[in-house]
């Protein structure tokens, strides 16, 4: 069985920190879980922790009034859910729920906040790493913006 | 040995098209439906990646590459999603119908040239229908491949095609399936996500795999990149492109592309002879 440490230092999101680092985020850390259909957070709730996806899928939703709840995007293992833990006011901006049973890795992000104030370093790479995450989920957002299977003409 | 009229095959790139009957139709989504056309008269027999000109009499006719696996009898299958007036008509067909077909025109998935490497298939939308037969038929000839993976992407879990098949091929072993939509309602319990998210997930060996990819133009473009971030050349990728096709044989132009003629020279291409004439603007 793979101890929390690995199972960090082999995550895409954290790939490269020295062991120094990884040690100071493990310190935040702990192994979670959630039942098919359990809610990881709640839109509006503080937003206090983020996790890394090692089992099973977590799904992003919102309520849209006269549609129901609607699915924003799922996320797979080895994906980060949640950075609402970096940026006051600190509170979700959606609900997350597991598609499946799913294994995670928990991190406290107050826990993190604090030692990002006090090793900029840590806090620079740390936030470079978020930085890509989101860039990446951006531009995937982007183009489904575009309704790329929806603009048709033709005979 | 006598030759049945039924098994005549109509020449290649006729400009007379022959009448098939509606044997069957299938709703694949609210706008969407696959015609089964059984032959009256002389045969035409497209293989994966070609296309067909189906003509609704007295409407129009327009290029509908073939859903089906050639069966050898003449059969036909046609996924048709109704955006004008003429496949709003094939759409609006009753069993029994009978419309004109012409073909079969244009090149084809490179199954052979595939062979002994991993495939990979990417659909968006309903860029599955000209997928289908290559699919098909690797699952027909399953040991000549590694890996097979077959990447799906449509807006909306309703607009996926298919699904009975998808459903069907989930269940293989020896195929693995990703299925995923731009939005979802809540209940849905796939993935949500653009389907070049997928290729990344894909098993394949980069160096020995060959992709098939089509749907919208924009989705073909990030699908490559993804590929191409993956390891894939661009001289193993693939991928169908759609113009204004109007003859079928290259005479009209109305399907140019630069120096192409999709119609005649597509519209399956290989990805690095065509890359410069999706980027031009002018074009």
């Amino acid at each position: 069985m793979r101890t929390l440490d690995e199972l960090i230092a082999d995550s895409p999101v954290f790939a490269g920190l020295d062991s120094a680092q990884l040690e100071l985020i493990v310190g935040c850390a702990k192994n979670v879980g959630f039942a098919r259909g359990e809610r990881l957070f709640r839109e509006g709730d503080p937003a206090d922790t983020f996790y890394l996806v090692r089992r099973g899928r977590v799904v992003l939703t919102t309520h849209v009034p006269a549609r129901g709840d609607v699915a924003i995007e799922s996320l797979e293992p080895g994906e980060v859910v949640g950075w609402s833990w970096l940026f006051a006011p600190y509170a979700w901006h959606f609900d997350a729920r597991a598609l499946d049973d799913v294994r995670a890795v928990a991190f406290d992000g107050e826990c993190l906040r604090g030692k990002c104030d006090d090793d900029p370093t840590l806090g620079f790479a740390l936030m470079s790493r978020f930085a890509e995450v989101i860039i990446d989920r951006l531009q995937h957002t982007r183009i489904r913006l575009l309704d790329i299977y929806g603009d048709v003409s033709g005979s | 040995m006598a030759t049945s009229p039924a098994a005549e095959l109509a020449p290649r790139g006729a400009m007379a098209p022959v009448p098939y009957r509606v044997s069957s139709r299938t709703r694949e989504t609210a706008d969407t439906w696959t015609l089964h056309l059984r032959p009256l008269g002389p045969t035409i027999e497209p293989v994966a990646g070609q296309f067909d000109m189906v003509y609704a009499f007295g409407v129009g006719e327009v290029p509908i590459s073939t859903s089906g696996d050639p069966s050898g009898d003449g059969c036909l299958e046609h996924t048709i999603r109704a955006v004008g007036a003429v496949t709003r008509a094939l759409c609006a067909v009753n069993e029994g119908d009978v419309v004109g077909v012409r073909g079969p025109f244009g090149t084809t998935w490179p199954l052979d040239e595939a062979r002994g490497g991993d495939l990979v298939v990417v659909a968006g939308g309903i860029g599955l229908a000209p997928l289908r037969p290559a699919l098909t038929h690797a699952l027909a000839h399953r040991d000549d491949f590694g890996v097979v993976n077959l990447l799906v992407g449509a807006r909306t879990p309703a607009d996926l095609l298919f699904t009975e098949e998808l459903e069907r091929w989930r269940l293989r072993p020896d195929l693995d399936v990703g299925v995923t939509v731009d939005a979802a309602p809540g209940h849905w319990h796939g993935d949500v996500g653009l389907v070049t998210r997928l290729v990344p997930k894909a098993r394949l060996d980069a160096a020995v795999a060959t992709a098939l990819v089509c749907g919208p133009e924009l989705m073909m473009r990030f699908t490559v990149e993804a590929l191409v971030a993956g390891g894939l050349e661009k001289d193993r990728i693939y991928v169908s492109l759609e113009r204004s096709m109007s003859c079928g044989v290259g005479h009209c132009g109305h399907c140019q592309l630069g120096p192409l003629l999709i119609c005649r020279d597509g519209p399956v291409f290989r990805y690095d002879r065509v890359e410069h004439l999706l980027g031009a603007r002018e074009l």
